[in-house]
């Protein structure tokens, strides 16, 4: 190791052991394998989402939307069987995560965007920018939420960009909050202080100053944010105002075979426990990231 | 209390043998190395060392307690007669509080502020069974009373905001005393404190420590504190003990290079002499009157600072010295008055000064940690100013920053792409110092840089600030309130007292009587390294308060 010129008086002063810069890659990979089994489990339960996802048509077996035989066919000669038209249940679930996950994802990171830059800003500017951010933040959180979205799919209709747009809107209020709360941490700091003195403006003070040390909680919340908005869109479809058919939704597919329920058939909960499983996988990962950051090492 | 087997004659507390290790990432690495030490009845040990080197672990491990992530893997803990590593936990929170008690470094961080101060007092006797909850409060006020706090009856129905930092680490004091224990630990008790009411604290604990005949444990980075508290010292490096020895053998004939190197910190002294000052001030205040709020803060402060000067701006904490940073630097504008900078008015408000203007003034802070961005590495730090301020790129940027490196004696290969996490505090100030020269001004503003070091280390801020301050003819406006670095760095200081000047001129005038009454106080209050100072300085202010009194 190289030693640094150092005055006679430096020469006690307590030097942190230097991290040596190894690959990003490494570390990740090393960190990984540290990671506790849950973690682990909830990895790979995204993985196989987005591989899913991205893959639908390679992997399922029929058209999204194609008529493969008679309603109701129970599982056999169709693995899952067919649904309410006669559409293959499996090859719906597969296009259902592509639609599902990739909207819900989508809606997420405007979310994020909207909420996230509003509140760095309240939090830097203060004053009445933070006030008027704040007053309009606390009127839309006063509506029920998912009364709100419905009421406003209503009025706009109910193609996909509105769907994203109004979910976004109305899920940004909480993106707000936390990240105005984190942000008001990290904008009282010295160093904050420094860049404003230097005379920086608001983006780099965003960008360079405040987003780098507020990531962790951010993308804490961003797998949070992502079931929120997954169960919301799921929730919309299944009352009839997410989702259109013919595109496979798990939230409709649900309620199109909901007669089943009667019959003693769990065909209708496969697509609501495809949810539960990506929930409660991405909670794992989100407690790990969670836990990783918070520099809570015992 | 009693202790399952008494032995006659053996010390109060007997260590041997210490080993502490602290947990970090996975690995534990020992912090504590082997100590030995004994303490009889009405001693008071010294354990001195700088930030790391285990005095505060030591301290703590003499209650048989070791902090979360650490571990006490070997050696013996002797109080009176009772090994307290055999004890079982329960047998252990007995001694605690009520045999050994434990005075910690922030009083206002260890009381809860939602209780009344006699409700804490009480907690500890009440809940041991030593006194009822009515004796435990009428014992507080006698001991407020012993401890010379205003008004002892009504001051402990207060809550811990409701009094100031002296009286609560006071307080924190008698709540250590409350089951009169044989043992008190002393962990930094006034380092948080001004001088002024630092003398004071000092001079009760020695009181309680003869009172009682208590022996106590006293951890401290100040040599010149420790000197009045101890009647023994034992010097710390690196979890090992490198010089122990009794106070008066140990301050006129130190045997080991570390102890000497301790007590030659405060010999260190500018080097030459200030410039003639020019006709027109590099910055100059004029009766600024300023506010937080409804707060009045500074009260028609005037003052110059001319090219190559180091003004050192004195005061006890909310005296208003840092309010006159902020004004010159327009974070806070004036209510009243201006800055000028060479003659030309600046703007109020930093958001109207110009880039060049900005430019010209910098600051050091007193925390380097806060001071620095701990996600950019030192080269973006360093190197955002130059780009920022004098548009440089690329090659040329990399190339200045290493001479900044340089500059401030760090190599820049080993530091150049590291984190601020990966260095020391002494380093950190380091890069604030390169971060404020890469703007290339000519007057800087040190808001108490060295206070958060240790001694060595801040004599090396120190000795670099000069050195810079040579070569590049900058002006310092040097805040603090440790009147030993005035001492060392100042060319002409500035008294200040609740948002006025009480004093200013240059320091040969300022160090030398006749002194304003407060500046008088403040010279008197700093601890000197002679053991008997304290005594000194007591008798000394008895004899003038009896002097007022009779006239």
């Amino acid at each position: 190791m190289t030693q640094p010129i150092k005055t006679m008086g430096e020469s006690t002063d307590a030097v942190p052991p230097p991290i040596r810069e190894t690959s990003r890659f490494k570390n990740a990979l090393q960190e990984l394998k540290k990671a506790p089994l849950t973690a682990k489990f909830g990895l790979l339960v995204i993985s196989a989402y987005i591989f899913v996802a991205l893959f639908a048509p390679l992997i399922a077996p029929y058209g999204e939307s194609q008529i493969v035989g008679p309603e109701y066919e129970p599982w056999g000669h169709f693995v899952l069987g067919t649904d309410n038209l006669g559409r293959d249940m499996l090859t719906r679930l597969i296009y259902g995560a592509r639609n599902t996950v990739g909207i819900a994802f989508v809606t997420t990171l405007f979310a994020f965007f909207i909420g996230g830059s509003a509140g760095i800003f309240a939090a830097i500017l203060g004053g009445w920018v933070d006030s008027v951010f704040s007053r309009i933040v606390d009127i839309l959180m006063a509506i029920p939420q998912l009364i709100f979205a419905l009421l406003l799919l209503t009025i706009f209709g109910t193609s996909i960009p509105v769907l994203i747009g109004i979910i976004a809107v109305l899920d940004s209020t909480r993106v707000f909050r936390l990240a105005r709360a984190v942000s008001q941490n990290v904008v009282v700091m010295d160093y904050v202080e420094v860049a404003r003195l230097r005379g920086e403006r608001i983006g780099w003070i965003t960008l360079r100053e405040v987003l780098p040390n507020i990531t962790a909680p951010l993308v804490a919340e961003f797998g949070m944010r992502f079931c929120f908005v997954f169960l919301l869109i799921a929730g919309l479809s299944f009352l009839g105002l997410g989702l259109q058919p013919p595109t496979a939704d798990w939230g409709s597919m649900v309620r199109d075979n909901a007669t089943l329920i009667s019959y003693g058939d769990i065909t209708p909960l496969l697509p609501a426990a495809a949810i539960a499983l990506l929930t409660v996988g991405t909670n794992f990962v989100v407690d790990w990231f969670l836990h990783k950051t918070s520099g809570l090492k015992s | 209390m009693t202790s399952p087997k008494k032995k006659e004659n053996h010390p109060l507390l007997k260590i041997t043998g210490l080993h502490i290790e602290g947990q970090s990432d996975d690995a534990w690495i020992p912090i504590v190395k082997g100590v030995d030490l004994t303490l009889d009845r009405g001693q008071v040990l010294g354990l001195i060392g700088e930030s790391g080197a285990g005095k505060s672990t030591i301290g703590l491990a003499a209650m048989g307690y070791a902090q979360p992530g650490c571990r006490i893997t070997a050696g013996e803990i002797w109080f009176d007669g009772v090994d307290l590593r055999e004890l079982r936990r329960r047998e252990r929170r007995s001694f605690r509080g009520v045999r050994i008690a434990y005075v910690a470094q922030s009083a206002a961080a260890s009381f809860n502020p939602a209780h009344k101060l006699i409700d804490q007092f009480s907690e500890i006797p009440v809940e041991h069974g030593v006194h009822s909850r009515a004796d435990a409060e009428a014992d507080a006020i006698d001991l407020f009373t012993r401890l010379q706090m205003p008004s002892p009856e009504t001051i402990g129905y207060r809550y811990p905001h409701q009094v100031s930092g002296g009286q609560l680490q006071r307080a924190m004091t008698a709540m250590a005393l409350s089951c009169r224990p044989d043992l008190i630990i002393f962990d930094e008790p006034t380092t948080a404190l001004d001088v002024t009411t630092q003398i004071e604290v000092l001079a009760t604990i020695r009181d309680i420590v003869e009172q009682f005949n208590t022996a106590a444990i006293y951890i401290t980075h100040d040599l010149a504190v420790v000197a009045q508290m101890a009647d023994k010292i034992i010097v710390l490096r690196y979890g090992e003990i490198v010089e122990a020895a009794n106070t008066r053998i140990m301050l006129s004939d130190p045997r080991e290079d570390y102890t000497k190197s301790l007590w030659a910190v405060r010999s260190f002294k500018k080097t030459a002499a200030a410039p003639e000052p020019e006709p027109v001030p590099l910055c100059k205040v004029e009766h600024v009157t300023a506010a937080y709020g409804d707060e009045p803060v500074l009260h028609d402060i005037s003052f110059e600072i001319h090219k190559g000067h180091t003004v050192a701006v004195v005061g006890e904490s909310g005296s208003g010295k840092s309010t006159a940073a902020r004004v010159i630097t327009g974070l806070l504008p004036p209510l009243k008055g201006q800055v000028l900078y060479k003659g030309d008015p600046l703007p109020p408000d930093y958001r109207h000064r110009t880039k060049d203007q900005l430019r010209q003034v910098q600051m050091i802070y007193q925390m380097a940690d806060t001071a620095l961005n701990p996600r950019q590495h030192i080269r973006d730090i360093i190197g955002r100013p130059l780009a920022f301020y004098l548009g440089m790129r690329g090659a040329k940027k990399e190339a200045r920053i290493r001479e900044l490196l340089d500059l401030i004696e760090l190599e820049p290969d080993a530091f150049i792409g590291r984190l601020p996490g990966e260095l020391s505090g002494g380093q950190k100030q380091r890069i604030c110092i390169a971060r404020a020269l890469a703007a290339e001004p000519e007057f800087i503003i040190c808001d108490e840089v060295t206070s958060a070091l240790d001694q060595l280390v801040a004599e090396g801020i120190l000795r670099l600030l000069d050195r810079l301050q040579q070569e590049l003819s900058l002006a310092f406006m040097f805040i603090t309130h440790d009147l030993a670095t005035v001492k060392a760095i100042a060319d002409e200081v500035i008294v200040m007292l609740q948002g006025e000047i009480v004093e200013q001129g240059s320091k040969i005038s300022i160090f030398s009587p006749p002194h304003p009454e407060y500046t008088e106080l403040l010279l008197s209050s700093v601890p000197e390294m002679d053991p008997d100072w304290l005594d000194k300085t007591l008798e000394e202010r008895k004899h003038l308060s009896i002097k007022s009194a009779d006239q």
